[in-house]
């Protein structure tokens, strides 16, 4: 019994150990194994519409080197649930070190995170995958920034750091979130489906001007012009806009949501259609975590 | 001094701690977290003769304490392997144990043959056991007459030492293990995953694409160490204990139990670092209570 206890404490103290060697940096073992998941601190948590929240953490690590479009995997407290949430990065503060998860609330994992106030730690991993390439979007070209629900949130960082000009299209569900932040970026065209949010916003004096319809019939309503898109959405909406892209022969950039477990590519759960057999899993499909989850739209099936 | 060495069919491993077959790849993606030379073996994904495409998504589900998986055995081929994953395992101090499967007989002696003039390759692990392909897998692995069969057919084929992989979904897993046995099989891999079911009633439809899937994580581990408990009575082969692993606790059960090794699989897609965990855990403990041979320690619990 008294064996036991000991060996206990001393787990205990081991991992001590291990977290304060995370606070002081990599600076002994940084040969190979570099990369780990750190312990994110919140800074803030708001609710910003319904079921989605806005959450600022405390990750240095992950703001000094993630690009817009790049993940990072949530782990939750509890452990009956395993696998980590993919979260895109909404916005980074290399500042201050920290990145600003813009998320909604689609089950218990994303309900613990959205129950977490300023203060609690959430373990994360990242930035994960591939971002969107900022440099087909220089100075003098212009970008369609399209994003549809929880597909917004990526946009504000790519927004924020594209040096071309740009035009983000946002489709709204049942609540307008956001919108602030990608009309200090750049010009704001919002479109709205949904009768009761579209009469809600008329009788507002529909400030957004907002089209009623989707993305791309905001897109024609305001016959807006681009050089390249970038998209981030559900999936029937991104394949209207890679249509719409071929159509204009417009390049175009998708990012897509796939149900993930390791989130580094090693599992092979979220695999996407790929057009061409890939280089890497030598059949027609490619991971979304690691070779995604932005693709250029022709690579991929949808 | 404490001693982790622990000899496997004639292969001695560094310590008893591998990667379970499927959840890490061949290393490279955990490699950036994980110094792969610290592991006693790493054990590869599923390899066949030719690329499989894999399961439709979605592959992964998570159920309390655990997850379910539909990938299909998707992989790059025996040829892509050998050329390109073999070589990078082969930088690190490691042992290399390459799961093969198939469809047929043929196809499993045909990636057997084209490894065996692989010098890098340590030991074989055969999969006879994956639930989530219709022939081939398990389609072996649920009859002790065919499990002898294929380890016979497999063992006048092969130059390094055979591992049977054993699958639990069935009435007795100790005859399985006789029967390989029988077969010529140097050690036994168990288990693989249990076949479940898990509905979406939101969607009212499978929560995975397959309809049913294989159970991992801690909600397997009591089932797992009773099994190679079991089989630890019934045979004299060395046993790799696996299912349900996060902590050195949930390994050394396995080893009292009668495992001459353990995998970790599940657990490394909530931490990439935990068979660095594990590891670690086993010396504390092995400190803890002065065994100075963990050698001592297996299937002493009797």
């Amino acid at each position: 019994m008294k064996v036991l206890n000991s060996y206990e404490f001393s787990m205990r103290t081991r991992t001590g150990i291990c977290d304060m060697k995370k606070e002081n940096g990599s600076s002994e073992n940084n040969k190979k194994s570099e990369k780990s998941m750190i312990r994110a601190v919140i800074c803030s948590q708001e609710q910003i519409a319904d079921q989605i929240f806005s959450m600022w953490l405390q990750a240095d690590p992950v703001a000094q080197s993630a690009c817009p479009g790049q993940f990072v995997s949530v782990y939750s407290s509890d452990s009956g649930r395993l696998l980590p949430r993919p979260i895109s990065i909404c916005e980074t503060d290399k500042n201050h070190g920290r990145i600003r998860l813009v998320y909604r609330v689609a089950g218990k994992g994303t309900a613990e995170f959205s129950g977490c106030q300023a203060g609690d730690c959430l373990d994360i991993l990242g930035p994960l995958g591939n971002g969107y390439p900022l440099e087909r979007c220089p100075e003098g070209r212009t970008a369609f920034l399209i994003g549809g629900g929880i597909g917004i949130p990526p946009m504000v960082e790519l927004a924020k750091q594209l040096k071309g000009r740009v035009i983000s299209v946002a489709g709204y569900r049942n609540e307008l979130f956001l919108t602030d932040k990608l009309e200090a970026y750049g010009e704001l065209h919002v479109a709205v489906e949904d009768d009761s949010l579209y009469s809600r916003l008329r009788s507002m004096k529909n400030e957004h001007k907002a089209t009623h319809g989707n993305v791309l019939d905001c897109i024609r309503e305001h016959n807006l012009h681009a050089d390249v898109i970038y998209a981030c959405g559900p999936t029937p909406m991104l394949r209207a806009v890679k249509t719409f892209a071929q159509e204009n022969e417009i390049e175009c950039w998708l990012s897509l949501e796939q149900r993930m477990a390791c989130g580094i590519g090693a599992c092979l759960a979220c695999v996407c259609d790929s057009a061409e057999v890939d280089a890497h899993s030598k059949v027609k499909n490619k991971r979304v975590c690691k070779e995604g989850p932005v693709f250029a739209a022709e690579d991929v099936v949808l | 001094m404490i001693n982790t060495k622990v000899t496997v069919a004639g292969v001695e491993l560094k310590n008893p701690v591998m990667t379970a077959s499927g959840t890490f790849g061949s290393g490279m993606e955990y490699s950036e977290f994980v110094d792969l030379s610290r592991l006693g073996a790493v054990v590869t994904k599923g390899v066949a003769n030719v690329p499989w495409p894999g399961n439709p998504i979605p592959r992964v589900a998570e159920i309390r304490g655990g997850m379910m998986n539909a990938i299909g055995l998707q992989n790059p081929g025996v040829e892509t392997f050998c050329t390109r994953d073999l070589p990078f395992l082969e930088q690190y101090d490691t042992a290399v144990i390459v799961n093969v499967c198939g469809h047929t007989a043929e196809e499993y002696v045909e990636v057997v043959e084209r490894l065996s003039d692989e010098a890098a390759v340590d030991l074989l692990e055969i999969n006879i056991s994956c639930p989530n392909v219709r022939c081939g897998g398990i389609a072996f692995g649920q009859n002790p007459d065919s499990v002898e069969a294929i380890t016979r057919e497999v063992k006048r084929h092969a130059k390094q030492p055979v591992i049977m992989k054993l699958s639990p979904n069935v009435t007795d897993i100790t005859e399985l293990a006789r029967a390989a046995e029988a077969g010529g099989a140097d050690a036994l891999s168990m288990i693989n995953t249990l076949t479940g079911m898990k509905i979406d009633v939101n969607r009212r439809t499978f929560a995975l694409a397959n309809q049913t899937g294989g159970v991992s994580g801690p909600a397997i581990h009591p089932i797992a160490v009773r099994m190679v408990y079991q089989t630890a009575q019934a045979v004299k082969l060395p046993i790799i204990g696996m299912g349900g692993i996060s902590s050195a606790e949930d390994a050394l059960e396995f080893i009292l139990a009668g495992a001459t090794a353990v995998a970790v699989g599940t657990a490394n897609f909530r931490n990439p670092r935990t068979t660095l965990d594990v590891i670690e855990g086993i010396e504390d403990y092995m400190r803890c209570q002065k065994v100075e041979d963990i050698c001592s320690l297996i299937g002493t619990v009797k």
